[in-house]
């Protein structure tokens, strides 16, 4: 259920007609998608479903999930 | 006292109507001045009711084709171009040299006579490029339905050498499968038109005549199996058709796949499958396991064969199926589409 | 590496699968409550890398499947007998069967039914054809609703008056306390899903784990997300730890998306929801709430809702509570296949079914 995908904020588009939207980059691909619900900016990596950004990746949250699988790893060296 | 004078007809029209399909005048003045300066040749200019080819021995490859895509012009190409091509990869396929083709337009009231001058030109060029001449024609004009709509239907025929015996029963186990291109090209190029599913791309359509890929390969290897484009249905659908005729399995290996990053990211957003998505511009290359080295390099060498990867073997299966041998390790079945592939958000 | 390599990478999946051999004492059976995860599980064969100890079951986890037979049969006959309305959907919706036309054969018959990929594209059509009808058919769990009600609000503060929702929209907490609850039910621990707690949050997570016993783990999608959520979900059940454990961090702050929670209450509230396969459910849906009730398309048609039609022999409500797996249906790969299935599992890509007949 709920297919969301990450992808970079390259640009925030000024409008004050719709919802505030940016265009994000997918990997090669851009779509507009709107980012009223998130606090972002360019260059940020934001998780998309369905048109809405519905979260902020997490930087440092991702590191340490990095780290925690690496030490799984580790424990069976 | 006013005299009455009836109104002259409009003498030029931009948009195509009902009776430029009649046969009559307008018939006959699309026929002069857009297709004859275009499709121009000693066969055509014979005006007869059909085109008379003298036709050498041997086999003659025949194959028909209809285009029905929407919108009719898309980054990379447009519907004549792609009607051209897609017969003569048809051709190809069965190692004819492609020939003659026929263009039958079925044209909605009211399209823009502009733009089918552009298409006809881009049939012409794409012609010229495949070396294969228009020979005949037809035009018929339905009732405005969508609004900006043209169908073609092109046939074609070629010779095919004595040499040449490509067939999926030839397959064996142990024959090496290469694709001569990257992936789904054509298929995410048409979706990214779309409206509410669109998205920006650099992605175009791979619409092209794979000529030059086929002659080499059947003049150094004619050892060749078995040739196919995998157009409607993409990869899945074509492998499972070779695996089915051929009573064996085919393993893919989905590292080895060419795929651009513009092609994955589309099919991630949109849900899709890059296995399901149509190609235009790609072959399905069958041959024995010893000649891939060879093979992969007459196609990287040749025009629009320099992505070509090997991306796999046929196998002993009594269940004649297709197999995905995931990067993450896992190995799943690959089946034949049921039905369209649509975008999905859950 | 970035972050999709990180987590389709073959090494840290190998890595948690050998972890996961050596924590594990005992079976379990383990539940997913996501359609992706399903899939992705399907997909990736991460079942037959687990020791045998460990099953899987897949729960209930695709709005598409869960949507009840009439809903979408209210939806065919909006667009079949009104020419000038228009159904938004998503490309999913398409071809699950309702009880005698699937949405993709009222096309065929004339309906005007658009396939988005946002809500917020049925607004834009409404602006776009003032004199059109726009039902949006607006299915979805949690992470959905809120794109839902978006466009709702948004409809309302400009006065948008040709564009209506007819709801199919669910909440996943009542029916795994409804799950837990079963006397029958055997499933030892959870993975929630990650997008849908990217916006409530992790509170009713936490409840659900302390009152039924249960280690919850916050999963992600990629296969290597799938792994992780599963080894942190049996670590936690060989240390009898019932908590939560958010293993999809990054993308899945404790707190959700407050800003699209506030969009959600002010325009739907808690409601009796039908689930196909489940039955009816308290408090487990959305509905529109009464000041906004224009946009409320049962309301707007003066539809009532019919009474339940069974689905013929599919045994799907028994598969979502774990209790049967799709190949324990007589009708699996035989009677009901893709193209003609009996039970919306087997339609939706995302439908447990589809995903075990698809990657058999």
């Amino acid at each position: 259920m709920c297919l969301a995908i990450p992808g970079k904020i390259i640009e925030i588009i000024e409008s004050d007609d719709f919802l505030q939207e940016a265009l994000v980059d997918f990997g090669g691909i851009r779509k507009n998608i709107c980012i009223a619900w998130i606090d972002a900016t360019e260059g940020d990596y934001v998780l998309a479903h369905a048109g809405m950004a519905i979260s902020v990746i997490d930087e440092q949250e991702a590191e340490l999930t990095r780290q925690a699988l690496i030490a799984v790893g580790d424990l069976e060296q | 006292m006013n005299t009455i004078t009836c109104p002259i007809p409009v003498q030029e029209r931009e948009h195509i109507q009902l009776a430029h399909g009649g046969g009559g005048k307008l018939t006959q003045e699309l026929i002069e001045t857009i297709f004859y300066p275009a499709f121009k040749n000693d066969i055509l200019e014979q005006e007869h009711d059909s085109a008379q080819i003298a036709m050498p021995g041997g086999r003659i490859a025949f194959t028909t084709d209809s285009f029905v895509v929407d919108p009719v012009f898309f980054p990379g190409g447009d519907i004549g171009e792609l009607a051209v091509n897609g017969t003569v990869n048809d051709l190809l396929c069965s190692g004819a040299v492609p020939q003659y083709i026929s263009v039958g337009f079925i044209i909605e009231e009211g399209f823009a006579i502009n733009d089918l001058k552009k298409i006809v030109q881009s049939i012409a060029d794409a012609a010229r490029k495949a070396n294969v001449k228009i020979v005949t024609g037809d035009t018929k004009v339905i009732e405005r339905i969508h609004g900006n709509q043209i169908y073609i239907n092109t046939s074609g025929i070629g010779s095919i050498p004595e040499s040449v015996a490509l067939s999926p029963k030839n397959v064996k186990h142990g024959d090496s499968v290469i694709v001569t291109g990257r992936i789904g090209e054509h298929g995410i190029c048409v979706l990214s038109t779309r409206n509410s599913l669109g998205f920006e791309t650099d992605i175009k359509s791979d619409t092209r005549s794979l000529n030059e890929i086929v002659r080499n390969l059947l003049k150094d290897i004619p050892q060749t199996r078995v040739l196919r484009d995998p157009t409607r249905g993409g990869l899945s659908s074509t492998l499972n058709e070779i695996a089915h005729t051929a009573g064996a399995g085919i393993e893919i290996n989905e590292e080895a796949l060419p795929i651009s990053k513009g092609v994955e990211s589309a099919c991630e957003l949109l849900g899709l499958d890059p296995l399901y998505i149509a190609n235009e511009g790609i072959l399905l290359v069958f041959v024995p396991g010893e000649y891939e080295k060879q093979a992969l390099e007459i196609i990287r060498n040749s025009e629009h064969g320099a992505d070509a990867m090997p991306i796999g073997k046929v196998i002993p299966d009594p269940a004649h199926r297709v197999y995905l041998q995931s990067a993450f390790g896992g190995k799943r079945v690959v089946e034949v589409l049921s039905g369209e592939q649509l975008p999905r958000i859950c | 590496m970035n972050q999709k390599e990180i987590y389709r990478d073959a090494n840290y999946g190998k890595q948690l699968v050998t972890a996961i051999r050596k924590i594990t004492t005992r079976p379990w059976k383990i539940m997913d409550t996501c359609g992706g995860q399903t899939h992705a599980i399907a997909r990736y064969r991460i079942e037959e890398m687990l020791p045998p100890e460990i099953s899987l079951i897949h729960g209930p986890g695709c709005p598409v499947c869960v949507t009840p037979a009439d809903t979408i049969d209210t939806a065919i006959e909006l667009a079949l007998n009104n020419k000038n309305v228009i159904i938004s959907t998503f490309g999913d919706m398409m071809r699950v069967p309702g009880s005698k036309y699937d949405l993709l054969t009222a096309k065929s018959l004339g309906a005007d039914i658009r396939i988005i990929y946002s809500p917020l594209d049925a607004l834009k059509t409404a602006m776009e054809n003032p004199s059109r009808e726009v039902i949006l058919f607006a299915i979805g769990f949690e992470t959905t609703a809120p794109v839902h009600a978006q466009v709702v609000y948004e409809s309302s503060k400009r006065k948008i008056r040709n564009l209506s929702l007819l709801t199919s929209l669910f909440a996943v907490p009542p029916v795994l306390e409804h799950l837990f609850a079963l006397p029958d039910f055997s499933v030892d621990g959870l993975l929630a899903a990650g997008h849908v707690c990217s916006i409530t949050g992790l509170s009713d997570y936490h409840r659900l784990s302390r009152n039924y016993q249960i280690p919850i783990s916050v999963t992600g999608f990629e296969p290597v997300d799938i792994l992780y959520g599963i080894y942190t979900n049996i670590r936690q059940l060989e240390e009898a730890d019932y908590s939560v454990c958010n293993a999809y961090s990054r993308m899945v702050p404790e707190e959700g998306n407050p800003k699209a929670r506030l969009v959600l209450d002010e325009i739907f509230e808690p409601s009796v929801q039908n689930w196909r396969g489940l039955g009816s459910l308290p408090a487990s849906g959305f509905k529109i709430k009464e000041k906004y009730k224009s946009f409320d398309t049962l309301k707007r048609y003066s539809i009532k809702n019919k009474c339940l039609i069974k689905d013929d022999g599919c045994i799907a409500g028994e598969i979502m509570k774990g209790i049967a797996k799709p190949v324990n249906c007589p009708h699996f790969g035989k009677a009901c296949r893709p193209e003609s299935p009996l039970g919306a599992a087997m339609v939706s890509s995302e439908g447990v079914c589809a995903a075990y007949y698809k990657y058999k």
